[in-house]
């Protein structure tokens, strides 16, 4: 059977990939709740990048006149205990979480995605082998590698960062492997193989595009958790450490003891930690739904 | 099965030893150590030759690879050793940290099934209302707000709205089980209900799935009530997946209630192991790892045990 020149080319155009724009549109359209999620995360990248336009106060500068005063016109969410206001450090804030969430969610999926498609494609004793190294660390209880990191490193954005990532990796790793096993036993690998391609080729441009659904996925959880851990370490004094601004920071000590006579110190960066992962999970749910078809639901 | 059950178990015990080595290392390489510590506050004491001989009391002079053996023959024979701040027990030290955690965490668990359950099924038979959306609002806020902040809401409003402050002094169950309760249904409140959120999404999709096997319709088309169907054909099957999400929950609640316990000022596991690396306290920081570590893989093997008892279909390789 003959294909004429018009066919095949009807074909491509039929089958022509569609364009970001087109995709992006599609995804606001039918999933409204993970649009609007998607830009809660742009606005607050835009106040992080811009912190230090629009705080209206320093973050760190002290004023001992205006300690714990009530949200005014001069302080709209008040000061704490030193009189900083309270507002440019939860814009000062975003700035910490944004670094935070981004830097670890992006080398925890990745270092964790590459190392479990490796797993998967080696198989056999390679794959047992890295497997239960991964068991060791997952077995691990993640809040006292904080505490060893910040032991030995000490408090610090980059530190914090560390001790976030490391117990990350292994859990990619899992999610990875399982998408990877799959496509292990596609005719295109085993193409790949009888071409001669050497193993880190197969691996990163072979098998690693197609897990994307899944690495995009765990990407988006991973951001609103790195976010979470890191107020939780800045509260209990293992992560950023006084005077940055960072939201966990701010919940800790004076905002938990004049809870009562101030609480706008308690309340106010607690909700922008909440408002900021609640985006994040909003947009990483309606990602998950439109991706991964095992989950779709209709 | 027999086959598979050693072998699941014997699979534990590299992991548990890769666990041992790692925070043995860890725990050496952060600087500073118990002796150190113990002395600082009185430096009249505190000359070179005191802290050799307390060193030496505590076997901290001898070779690292012997004190890892002395340390893995005692685990072997479950005994755990004295804690080197203390210098009670570590078995004792871990007692009633652990029966406080252990409350906590099934408190905890009850109140994310209660809410779990009836949501996701809501969620699932509703598809696409209303309903629907408001139970993945619900369930989505739970995920990202921080329960140590939820804690300290709770606190706020009850002392705002109430003016009454939950017991801040931990009562054992069987001492006084109001003062206990009084006191742990907040923080069994604010973990439960972020912990509901994951189990009210793996029952909605669950539930959607079998809602649509032919078992379901089969039932439909015998004329049953709607309500033997969800709770019999439906609901069963899709528990398997829920059981693996709040078992694996419950297990990282066991230590990694940290933060919660600080704001609630509860003395379980969490806080013992912040307070044991700060004193350098090796042999208690050892203990508690392990522990951990174990509960862990335990119920991950206890998860697929059930699994397969539940679901004949799983066979095991």
């Amino acid at each position: 059977m003959a294909v004429t020149a018009d066919r095949v080319e009807a074909l491509g155009v039929e089958e022509r990939r569609r364009g970001w724009v087109d995709v992006t549109w599609e995804f606001c359209r039918k999933r409204p709740l993970g649009a609007m999620g998607a830009a809660v995360v742009l606005l607050n990248l835009l106040v992080a990048v811009a912190a230090n336009v629009l705080a209206p106060y320093d973050p760190v500068t002290t004023d001992y006149a205006a300690m714990l005063a009530a949200p005014s016109r001069a302080h709209w969410l008040g000061t704490d205990a030193f009189g900083r206001d309270v507002l440019s450090r939860i814009i000062y804030g975003s700035r910490t979480a944004m670094l935070v969430g981004f830097s670890c969610a992006f080398v925890g999926a990745t270092l964790g995605a590459v190392i479990g498609v490796t797993s998967a494609y080696f198989g056999g004793k390679v794959d047992l082998f890295i497997q239960r190294f991964m068991d060791i660390f997952l077995a691990f209880p993640l809040i006292i590698l904080a505490l060893a990191v910040v032991a030995i490193l000490g408090t610090g954005i980059s530190n914090v960062i560390l001790a976030i990532t490391i117990p990350m990796i292994p859990r990619a790793a899992l999610v990875a492997r399982s998408s990877a096993l799959a496509i292990r036993e596609m005719p295109y690998i085993d193409a790949a193989r009888a071409s001669g391609f050497r193993h880190h080729r197969i691996v990163l441009r072979h098998m690693l595009p197609n897990v994307m659904a899944s690495y995009l996925i765990m990407l988006t959880a991973f951001l609103g958790q790195a976010i979470l851990l890191e107020a939780s370490l800045s509260f209990l004094g293992l992560g950023v450490a006084e005077p940055v601004a960072a939201w966990g920071l701010m919940l800790r000590g004076a905002a938990v003891q004049f809870a009562e006579s101030a609480p706008w110190m308690a309340l106010f960066p607690g909700l922008a930690i909440s408002l900021a992962v609640f985006a994040f999970n909003l947009f990483g749910d309606s990602l998950r739904d439109a991706l991964d078809p095992r989950l779709r639901t209709q | 099965m027999l086959r598979y059950i050693v072998k699941r178990v014997l699979l534990m015990i590299p992991t548990l030893i890769g666990v041992a080595v790692l925070i043995f290392f860890l725990m050496r390489v952060v600087p500073g150590d118990v002796v150190e510590l113990r002395f600082a506050g009185e430096s009249a004491f505190a000359s070179k030759e005191n802290l050799a001989i307390e060193r030496a009391r505590l076997g901290l002079d001898q070779p690292l690879w012997k004190q890892f053996v002395t340390w893995m023959t005692g685990i072997m024979r479950f005994d755990f050793g004295t804690s080197m701040w203390t210098g009670s027990p570590i078995s004792e030290e871990i007692r009633l940290r652990f029966a406080l955690s252990l409350q906590l965490s099934i408190m905890a668990t009850i109140v994310a099934v209660l809410l779990a359950i009836p949501l996701g099924v809501l969620a699932a038979l509703k598809q696409d209302t209303w309903v629907d959306y408001a139970v993945r609002i619900f369930s989505i806020a739970g995920l990202s707000m921080p329960s140590f902040w939820l804690g300290i809401v709770f606190i706020l409003g009850l002392l705002i709205v109430f003016k009454w402050l939950p017991p801040m002094v931990y009562t054992p169950f069987w001492v006084s089980p109001v003062q206990n309760l009084a006191q742990l249904i907040w923080p069994a409140l604010a973990v439960g209900y972020r912990y509901s959120a994951v189990a009210t999404r793996m029952t909605r999709s669950a539930m959607l799935e079998v809602l649509r096997e032919d078992y379901i319709r089969t039932a439909r088309a015998k004329g049953l009530w709607q309500n033997l169907i969800l709770s019999r054909h439906a609901l069963k099957n899709a528990m398997l997946p829920v059981l693996t999400v709040i078992a694996l929950e419950f297990a990282f609640l066991m230590g990694g209630l940290v933060v919660t316990e600080q704001v609630f000022n509860l003395n379980g596991l969490g806080m013992l192991f912040v307070e044991s690396v700060a004193h350098r306290d090796y042999t208690l920081t050892q203990a508690l790892v392990l522990l951990v570590a174990f509960v862990f893989i335990f119920v991950n093997f206890a998860v697929d045990l059930a699994y397969a008892w539940i679901d004949p279909r799983i066979r095991f390789r």
